[in-house]
């Protein structure tokens, strides 16, 4: 099976204290660290395994810069056999349609069975999974947490419901499945991993390489544009529930059944 | 009857002669044993090298020691003096049972040197010796047949319990000595002459026994026991290297190897160097054969006598660790992959086989159970080797992959900002009173304080820092922190299993170390101190202190002198840091220091000093999350209250984290309180 994933290089909320900047369209970005989108580790976890059952190798993609290799290569220690950068200017400043765009154009030049991407990243929009089924016009799930390889044209996919239910459902190939956390426990990768394919070379492609106009992407593309980046204000103080501790659970039950958040 | 018939003389039913059987035995005994040995000795020759033929000297006195004078033997002291009554007597029987071996050859054969006062002195004490022995092994078959001491059973999920294999052995040893006895006995009864036997002595005892018996059954007696203890000493020749008796051939060895030093961690392979390990196509050990020969040995050389796992944090809360069982399961997969006969097996994983990833992320590295071990069997390198190796397979639980990944883009585990390392002295009410330098290109200063991470950025233990610094003024010492240069000392990485990242740390420190220009450096962390004393092995670094060791030579000089205790009715006991006691042996400075300070009264606990019970581990172990009943920290501040504690004080922070939650898990909130050594001086201390 050949599996793309689409990675991206996010900043890193554990090791960040992240500020918003002084002109309150984004947050500070000098001093921060930076890894792959905790999502797409899983996903690219997920398909090596599959691959280590099944056959076939793992690609891992992203759209960014010099710097985005990073991420390609901390994934190609991980077991992904292939990276590929897509690297241009005139990436920008896209929206996540532009990204989708980017990504359609890479899939179509080679030939994958399974695209996988994290089921959202930074931002926490969760589009560009979706957006890129829809271009391709490939069937497409969500927030997959189990994967079962049927044949060589289908496959069986898990995904987690609201209110913790789970829903089972087979899906033909080639497909889109966005993964989300805790669908496997992903590897470790070391500094000795990185270095190790430090010197494999990953192909860079840009925008006309994929045969993708100007007008598709990039920033004069983008349908969406952001207006404002704040910090909400915190609301009023929390309750403290007082009383021994029978009494604070049977208050805490209470109000998780009043909320919902108990049946 | 003049006197009996000697073996070698001797016709079995008027016609066989036994000196047949006098040069079998030995001759088919020492051939299997040589074919045995060659057996065992394949896969050492196969495994990873170590370099061990160093400070000869220091391995000599060693062999003396621990080997020759049993030393760690009394301090588990039944079994210890039993093992060293069996022990000596081994050794001086050891030349009766060589003579008589020839002795079935030759009647009248006597070790050279041993004819005339030397051989009547050492034939009454080899007589006590035999008597000796038989006594230790009734009782030692008593203790492991009737009163079963704990820390020999076998849990179920490591095999069959092993009391039989002991008790047999016991009973060979038994009928070796009332063979070598009897065979004496038997001659002595049936002679004429007096002849002066030691009394109360085994063959004194057994010749009284004989002394009605005809000659026919004396001479009987005299030859069937002659070959039952040939038979029984070539058999158990033989028999040793199938079992936990193999310590009785290889610990002279095992002892000449056993590490010299403390505190260290072994490199990843003794052949390679730092500089070459981007090269190395696997780190750490994957399969036996990737352990080094001296591991191997190791295994062998396991007397199974339970000491280590006795002694062992992690086993005594329930970690599926148990490091008798690291050496039992070695040992038992060298026997099954090299046997005796067919062909060699191919190594699998060791992992997934015989260890389970949970029970080597168990270890806290104590070394609790290489500080116990009479036979200087080594845990620690061995564990860091697997873990090198799961680390190598990307077998790394999340919750340490968290931490790590922090460690590589932050140089701390907590993932907080480099620039943000020197902030504990910005503290306002502490920087009226005490100025931190951070050293760079414009400041300078004679001492460096390496802070370390969790003291750098741990809310509670930035008072420690405080307190630190504090002290070094009020000592009179011109000190500078490194501040966002500081990395974290990388103690727990290296054991971890992560040596790319440690060494990476370590350059990165080093470089700021010598770049400050400082002539000493100071730490409060053990942890700090241990791996930038014995892991950085760089001989270009100034010399390091621990805080308490500071401390000491301040009172010594007479320039720290403290005010009376700030509160008499509390009692303190002193809890040892493991990196700071165990491995670098820093055991007086820090009770000294305690004691100076004029009403302070201070208990030791039981378990204290070299035997000191860790605190549930600190680095990398604070984030680990591990299968177990019970908190190592919980049963330690137990501990300190049994001792008549109400206040624990420890010089390391880690321990410090882990005893203030323990207190609180243990609700002891209203008894019992832990501080720090830094924080105990600071607050005595006359300005």
């Amino acid at each position: 099976m050949e599996i793309l994933v689409c990675v991206k290089r996010v900043p890193d909320t554990e090791e960040n204290e992240i500020e918003i900047n002084s002109d309150g369209n984004d947050i500070e970005r000098d001093d921060l660290v930076y890894s792959v989108n905790e999502w797409d580790n899983y996903a690219v976890e997920e398909a090596i395994q599959m691959v280590d059952k099944a056959g076939g190798s793992v690609t891992v993609v992203t759209v960014g810069d010099e710097e985005a290799e990073e991420v390609l290569r901390r994934e190609m220690a991980m077991g992904a056999e292939n990276g590929i950068l897509l690297d241009d200017e005139a990436f920008e400043g896209s929206d996540g349609r532009g990204i989708a765009r980017a990504l359609k154009g890479v899939i179509e030049k080679g030939n994958y069975d399974l695209i996988m991407t994290g089921a959202q990243a930074d931002a926490g929009a969760a589009q560009v999974g979706g957006m890129l089924a829809a271009m391709l016009d490939l069937p497409y799930a969500s927030l997959v947490n189990s994967i079962e390889v049927i044949d060589d044209k289908k496959l069986k996919v898990g995904r987690e419901i609201e209110g913790g239910n789970q829903e089972m459902n087979e899906i033909e190939l080639p497909c889109v499945l966005s993964i989300q956390t805790g669908i496997n426990e992903p590897r470790y990768v070391g500094i000795r991993g990185i270095r190790k394919v430090a010197s494999v070379d990953i192909p860079t492609h840009s925008a006309s390489d994929l045969g993708i106009g100007a007008d598709e992407i990039g920033e004069g593309a983008a349908r969406l544009k952001k207006v404002d980046y704040f910090v909400p204000e915190s609301g009023e103080g929390a309750e403290m529930l007082e009383g021994s501790t029978e009494e604070i659970a049977e208050k805490m039950i209470e109000i998780l059944k009043a909320k919902g958040g108990l049946k | 009857m003049e006197s009996l018939i000697g073996p070698s003389n001797y016709f079995l039913f008027g016609f066989i002669p036994m000196i047949i059987f006098s040069f079998l035995i030995p001759m088919v005994g020492v051939g299997c044993f040589a074919y045995i040995m060659a057996k065992r000795v394949a896969p050492l020759v196969k495994a990873a090298p170590d370099y061990r033929l160093n400070r000869i000297p220091e391995r000599i006195i060693h062999i003396i020691k621990i080997w020759l004078l049993q030393w760690r033997q009394p301090r588990y002291m039944t079994a210890g003096v039993l093992h060293i009554m069996i022990f000596i007597g081994f050794l001086v029987l050891s030349i009766r049972s060589t003579e008589l071996v020839v002795v079935g050859i030759s009647n009248d054969f006597v070790m050279p040197g041993f004819g005339g006062a030397l051989g009547s002195i050492y034939n009454v004490l080899k007589d006590y010796a035999a008597t000796v022995v038989l006594i230790a092994c009734i009782i030692a078959a008593y203790r492991r047949g009737v009163v079963k001491p704990k820390r020999y059973a076998v849990p179920e999920k490591y095999g069959h319990d092993h009391t039989g294999e002991a008790i047999f052995v016991l009973g060979l040893i038994g009928t070796l000595m009332i063979s070598e006895s009897l065979f004496e006995a038997s001659e002595v009864a049936a002679s004429q002459h007096d002849v002066f036997l030691p009394p109360l002595s085994l063959v004194w005892f057994e010749s009284l026994i004989l002394s009605g018996a005809s000659d026919g059954v004396l001479q009987a007696i005299h030859v069937i026991a002659y070959y039952i203890h040939d038979l029984t000493f070539f058999f158990f020749l033989c028999f040793l290297p199938m079992g936990k008796h193999f310590h009785v051939i290889t610990s002279i060895f095992n002892v000449f190897f056993m590490r010299l030093d403390k505190g260290n961690t072994k490199p990843v392979r003794h052949d390679v160097t730092d500089e070459q390990l981007d090269d190395l196509e696997s780190f750490g050990v994957k399969k036996i054969e990737d352990f080094t020969w001296k591991h191997l040995l190791d295994f062998y050389t396991c007397a199974d006598c339970g000491r280590c796992s006795d002694q062992c944090p992690a086993n005594t809360v329930g970690r599926p660790l148990s490091p008798r069982f690291i050496s039992i399961k070695g040992r038992d997969k060298l026997f099954e992959n090299y046997p005796l006969r067919g062909e060699f097996k191919e190594s699998k994983p060791l992992i997934g086989d015989i260890y389970e990833e949970d029970e080597i992320w168990s270890c806290t590295t104590c070394g609790a159970c290489e500080e116990e071990c009479p036979l200087g069997i080594e845990y620690i390198d061995k564990i860091v080797d697997l873990r090198r190796a799961m680390v190598d397979e990307g077998m790394v639980p999340q919750s340490l992959q968290k931490p790590l990944g922090a460690l590589e883009k932050r140089g701390n585990a907590w993932g907080k900002m480099e620039k943000k390392r020197a902030d504990w002295a910005a503290d306002e009410e502490f920087a009226e009173t005490c100025t931190v330098k951070v050293l760079d290109k414009k400041e300078t200063a004679e001492t460096l304080y390496f802070v370390d991470s969790i003291s750098s950025y741990d809310d509670r233990m930035q008072d420690l820092a405080r307190a630190t610094a504090s002290i070094l003024a009020a000592g009179g010492t011109d000190f500078g922190v490194l501040g966002k240069k500081e990395k974290d000392s990388g103690n727990e990485v290296r054991r971890f299993g992560e040596e790319m990242l440690f060494q990476t740390l370590k350059e990165q420190n080093i470089e700021a170390i010598l770049g400050s220009g400082a002539k000493s450096i100071i730490t409060a962390d053990p942890h700090a101190f241990n791996a930038i004393k014995n892991d950085y092995n760089n001989d270009e670094l100034p010399p390091i202190e621990h805080l308490s060791q500071y401390v000491a030579k301040q009172i010594k000089a007479g320039v720290l002198t403290f005010k009376p205790v700030e509160d008499g009715s509390k009692v303190y006991t002193y809890h040892d840091p493991c990196y700071l006691g165990r491995h670098n042996s820093v055991y007086d400075e820090p009770r000294v220091s305690m004691d100076a300070i004029p009403g302070l009264r201070r208990v030791e606990m039981d378990k204290s000093r070299d035997r000191s019970f860790c605190c549930s581990g600190g680095g990398l172990m604070l984030f680990y999350e591990p299968e177990e009943e019970e908190r190592m920290s919980v049963l330690r501040v137990r501990m300190a209250a049994e001792a008549g504690a109400n206040v624990i004080v420890t010089a390391c922070p880690f321990c410090l984290v882990n005893m203030e939650d323990a207190i609180k898990v243990a609700k002891m909130e209203d008894t019992m309180e832990a501080i720090d050594f830094s924080e105990l001086i600071a607050r005595h201390m006359n300005q």
